[in-house]
């Protein structure tokens, strides 16, 4: 079975939604992405994910040349990934419609993963 | 003389034939006269021992069995008295008419009309008008062909205990008039999950079960297979949480060799040889894991066959996928909140995120003061982070309310500092 990895984007205004939740909105939200990871994992398909810290350092070019953080105004960020094993691309899709992200009015982008 | 006196190929055999004959004969006699058949079934057995003792086993040795239990059978018919009182009300006016001819009978034996039997027999033995030790008993007794001393091994209970059992339930079929059928409609899917549920209880009985008799637990696990195999073969019950069941047998299944070591000792999943699991089980699993995904539906029997493919299929104890473990056990415990399955939930975020985490999640459950394996998760994960004083506290702890030998054992080998 192949392998997928979903890419979560943001703009930069929800990741600020999601920095003053209270700790039961928190949990709510939290809930609701445990429901949908874990609907993945009952198949046996859930491989790993993680969510990222919105901010953190940039690094560019042969210079090396090291800014803060991804933002740049008005651009998605990338949020998060979950990789799992999927059939097929309309699979990973399929899969994907449960995210909470969507909620968000957030992005999914579905990529392959290639193998050597 | 006890049936089991001949090689186990033998005593599969007749515990798997038995059954299947006393589901196409109680489909011919009535559920009401399942004691006639089991009689029938047995004398076939005893017979069936006496020929092949002396000239070896058949070619086709299930053809050979099914072809004694027909003659028996007619043999019982031809008593007058016994067709008029015992099958004719069971039976049409046609069949009723050829009943001297035995090649009516052939149609019984069908593979497929075994396989319909079969799972009438399930459904019937589930009745809602039994109880669940009574439906447990009565599917031992008649699909999977364990005597009742075999049956009160398995459940360590007295002979006694599981005959008395086994006659109320027979009383009960009689007086509540039960029916040999599968139900349909709405009625047909309440009663698939208490036949689940029912195989479920077998699966878990015989693997995880105290008794020491090996063979026999292993013989409870091959059964839930079976019938759990026959359900979703079935047009009206393969539904999506049957396949989940059956691809959680498998994948627990896979896994019986390694667990358990020539001395009869449990080997924890820590430790066993993986070369060891069945990989055409770990295929089966993943199969009907498939089939099971199909549709919205996140049954309990879902999530539990996820988990096992997780622990299956790691390739060490440490590669485990615990971070997939604890999301499943997040879930079942929104469908049962039960103190259990916080215990599991807590030692699988313990291993995915860090043993700090696990003991935090682990004081965060209340009720259960009383449990080894609460105390004892406690304790790995205490002597993961070096703290060994507080390590050895809880597994002193939990050796006070550890019960069975074997686990004893364990505990003592975990307080090695």
């Amino acid at each position: 079975m192949d392998k997928y990895m979903l890419v979560f984007h943001n703009v930069p205004q929800v990741e600020e939604v999601y920095g003053s939740m209270s700790p039961e909105e928190m949990e709510a939200e939290l809930a609701k992405w445990g429901s949908w990871i874990g609907g993945i994992a009952a198949q046996g398909k859930f491989i790993s994910s993680d969510a990222l810290e919105p901010s953190g350092k940039t690094i560019k070019g042969s210079k090396k040349v090291i800014t803060d953080g991804p933002f740049i105004e008005g651009k998605e960020l990338v949020s998060g990934y979950l990789l799992m094993h999927a059939d097929s691309i309309e699979e990973a899709i399929e899969l994907s419609y449960g995210c909470p992200i969507y909620d968000h009015e957030g992005t999914v982008e579905v990529r392959k993963i290639q193998v050597y | 003389m006890g049936i089991y006196e001949i090689d186990e190929t033998v005593t599969h055999l007749f515990r798997q034939e038995s059954g299947k004959m006393c589901a196409v004969l109680t489909k011919l006699f009535g559920l009401n006269q399942v004691q006639i058949v089991e009689d029938l079934v047995q004398e076939t057995l005893m017979s069936a021992l006496e020929v092949w003792k002396t000239n070896g086993v058949p070619e086709n040795p299930s053809a050979w069995l099914y072809r004694v239990a027909k003659n028996r059978t007619i043999d019982f018919l031809r008593r007058e008295r016994n067709f008029n009182t015992v099958i004719a009300p069971n039976i049409s006016k046609k069949l009723q008419q050829q009943h001297e001819d035995s090649a009516w009978l052939d149609a019984f034996f069908l593979e497929s009309e075994i396989q319909d039997a079969q799972l009438r027999m399930m459904f019937a033995c589930c009745h809602p008008e039994l109880s669940a030790e009574q439906q447990i008993a009565m599917i031992l007794r008649t699909l999977c062909g364990l005597t009742a001393k075999e049956i009160s091994i398995a459940f360590s209970q007295t002979e006694e205990t599981l005959s008395k059992r086994i006659f109320r339930a027979k009383e009960k079929i009689r007086s509540a008039k039960l029916r040999l059928e599968v139900p349909i409609g709405q009625a047909l899917l309440t009663r698939v999950d208490a036949v689940l549920q029912i195989i479920y209880l077998l699966f878990n009985e015989g693997y995880k079960s105290s008794t020491d008799n090996a063979v026999i637990r292993k013989d409870l696990c091959g059964e839930a297979l079976r019938l759990s195999a026959i359900l979703v073969q079935s047009e009206a019950c393969k539904l999506p949480k049957a396949h989940a069941l059956l691809s959680l047998i498998c994948f627990q299944s896979a896994r019986f060799d390694a667990r358990i070591d020539k001395y009869g000792k449990i080997i924890l999943l820590e430790d066993q040889d993986r070369s060891l699991y069945n990989q055409r089980l770990i295929r089966l699993g993943y199969e009907h894991l498939k089939k099971a995904s199909i549709g919205r539906e996140v049954s309990e029997y879902h999530l539990e066959a996820a988990i096992a493919s997780y622990y299956t299929v790691a390739p060490s104890f440490d590669q485990t996928n615990f971070q997939a473990i604890f999301y499943c056990y997040e879930l079942l415990w929104q469908i049962n909140p039960s103190p259990f399955i916080a215990l599991n939930k807590a030692i699988a975020l313990g291993h995915y995120k860090g043993a700090e985490y696990g003991i935090e999640a682990l004081h965060e459950i209340k009720d259960l003061e009383n449990n080894y394996v609460y105390h004892s998760a406690l304790g790995d994960f205490y002597k993961k982070i070096g703290q060994n004083i507080q390590s050895k506290m809880c597994y002193d702890k939990a050796m006070i309310y550890v019960t069975l030998p074997a686990e004893k054992e364990l505990l003592k080998a975990k307080m090695k500092f």
